[in-house]
């Protein structure tokens, strides 16, 4: 009994020390650049290949190569932290991240609370089905049916307009937009309905052979945009003006080019 | 306009209220919240329900090695439901399991998960509760000419309910508290119901707030019909 207790206590004793360690070594590598470059607090919701994903445990997408090459031609060094889509904007509300980057669509409603630097990339929505799926090409097609979207993004505001429309209609919602693929490939809802980009990434990378897109896109006046606090005009400007310099060196071309050609 | 709402100090209360957005958000979707709470209510009494049947087998046969397989089915159940996270559960039986069956809706996975977890969690509560009756009971009621199930059924398993009662009420309120783990396969109980209208009104203090009242007044409720239970139930 004797002899567990102690290698349980050293166990502990030792696990304590390393975290102090390894503490004290990423405050110091931290020190370093921050002496140079100023931090840029940025979050996403890294389940929206190509737009922002996890590869090897490193944050990686379209959005990631931009907000990075915005804040290297603005002298900031990016910090990334993932979150729920929904929590994106409460988390610039409170401060917690100085601008959202996440395949965001510009909307009156989120305008209402966040502000939004120059669109960055033009979107639009899509619907994806079954491969064998017949009579489904138009959003009207989805009335009555059982239709899945991710919280909080337009393709869910899409979803419930159909709704609206038939009350019939099932919407269910998920938390990232991989589970509501996932739910269309075991045949728990017929459709779902996306940014175009990221269905088209989908289907491409993963859902060949069961998934594929129907209809014209819409809503395509729908653009991403990255968002500050509402009256957070100091970081509006540099987001804008890195914005600007990026397009303008050809950089913005560079990285359109790696992710969706 | 007409006055539904009695004016108090010179303003009426609700109006001056509904000019805080968040308020508002709450107010409008006030039974939306209560149907989310009903659905997580439904969900909770289903899974107790299904995982009291499963943790009194399971429980009986954790208490019985003689019957190998029966035991080793049990114990292998127990430490898997009970050793890895509910909501990998949910996910792994929603999305990896139980499509192999056919077309299993959202919420009957969301209880076939939630059984399975709340009945290894009670199996051993059960085998707690035989375990802390007297061994003479058991004797007595053989010595009367019982067999071993009967001894149990008639003279074992009611004295082990009221000895389990509190562990029971403590499981209700934990299952209840973890139904909120579904919102992931979008079950639209209280969580999910939350989740939406704070993602269409970014106000995380009043939705989250009304979510967390909602739930306290869900658990309260329960513990004090535990306390009830355990009253009825005293025998001093």
């Amino acid at each position: 009994m004797k002899k567990v207790t102690a290698i349980l206590v050293s166990a502990l004793l030792l696990m304590g020390m390393l975290a102090v360690l390894s503490g004290c070594g990423g405050k110091e590598s931290a020190k370093q650049p921050a002496a140079t470059e100023k931090v840029m607090k940025v979050v996403t919701e890294a389940g929206f290949a190509p737009f922002e994903f996890k590869e090897s445990g490193e944050f990686v997408g379209f959005d990631i190569d931009i907000i990075k090459a915005i804040a290297e031609a603005e002298g900031y060094k990016v910090e990334l932290a993932h979150m729920g889509f929904e929590s994106l904007i409460p988390a610039l509300q409170s401060d917690k991240a100085d601008c959202a980057i996440a395949g965001m669509s510009i909307t009156p409603d989120r305008q209402e609370s966040v502000d939004f630097a120059t669109p960055y990339f033009d979107a639009g929505l899509i619907v994806a089905v079954a491969k064998d799926t017949e009579g489904i090409t138009t959003l009207d097609d989805l009335k009555g049916k059982k239709i899945a979207c991710q919280v909080g993004t337009i393709g869910a505001d899409a979803c419930n307009s159909v709704k609206e429309k038939d009350s019939k209609t099932t919407v269910r919602t998920f938390d990232t937009i991989g589970e509501a693929f996932m739910e269309l490939e075991k045949g728990g809802v017929n459709a779902v309905v996306n940014d175009y980009a990221v269905t088209a990434y989908y289907i491409k990378t993963t859902g060949n052979d069961k998934t594929k897109m129907v209809g014209e896109l819409f809503s395509a006046d729908d653009h991403y945009g990255i968002a500050v606090k509402k009256g957070n005009t100091e970081m509006l400007n540099v987001i804008n003006d890195g914005l600007t310099k990026i397009k303008a060196s050809g950089k913005y071309d560079e990285i359109h080019k790696k992710w969706f050609e | 306009m007409t006055q539904v709402v009695p004016y108090t100090f010179g303003f009426n209360i609700i109006e001056k209220l509904m000019d805080i957005h968040g308020f508002e958000v709450v107010a409008n979707n006030f039974t939306s919240f209560l149907m989310g709470a009903l659905i997580t209510l439904e969900l909770t009494a289903l899974a107790v329900a299904f995982g009291m049947v499963l943790g009194l087998i399971f429980g009986l046969l954790k208490l019985a090695p003689q019957f190998k397989i029966g035991y080793a089915f049990a114990t292998l159940y127990i430490d898997f439901f009970r050793g890895t996270p509910l909501f990998v559960q949910i996910l792994l039986l929603y999305f990896g399991v139980l499509p192999i069956f056919g077309d299993i809706g959202a919420f009957t996975s969301a209880v076939i998960a939630c059984s399975l977890n709340s009945g290894a969690y009670i199996a051993e509560i059960v085998r707690a509760g035989i375990q802390a009756v007297d061994k003479g009971q058991m004797e007595a009621g053989r010595s009367l000419g019982m067999n071993h199930p009967q001894a149990m059924w008639y003279i074992i398993l009611p004295q082990a309910f009221k000895v389990v009662i509190p562990p029971l009420i403590n499981e209700f309120i934990a299952m209840l508290k973890d139904t909120s783990l579904v919102s992931i396969i979008s079950v639209s109980e209280l969580t999910l119901r939350g989740k939406l209208i704070y993602a269409s009104s970014y106000e995380p203090a009043w939705v989250w707030g009304t979510v967390a009242i909602i739930y306290f007044i869900m658990t309260k409720l329960l513990a004090m019909f535990g306390d009830y239970m355990e009253r009825r139930l005293a025998t001093e």
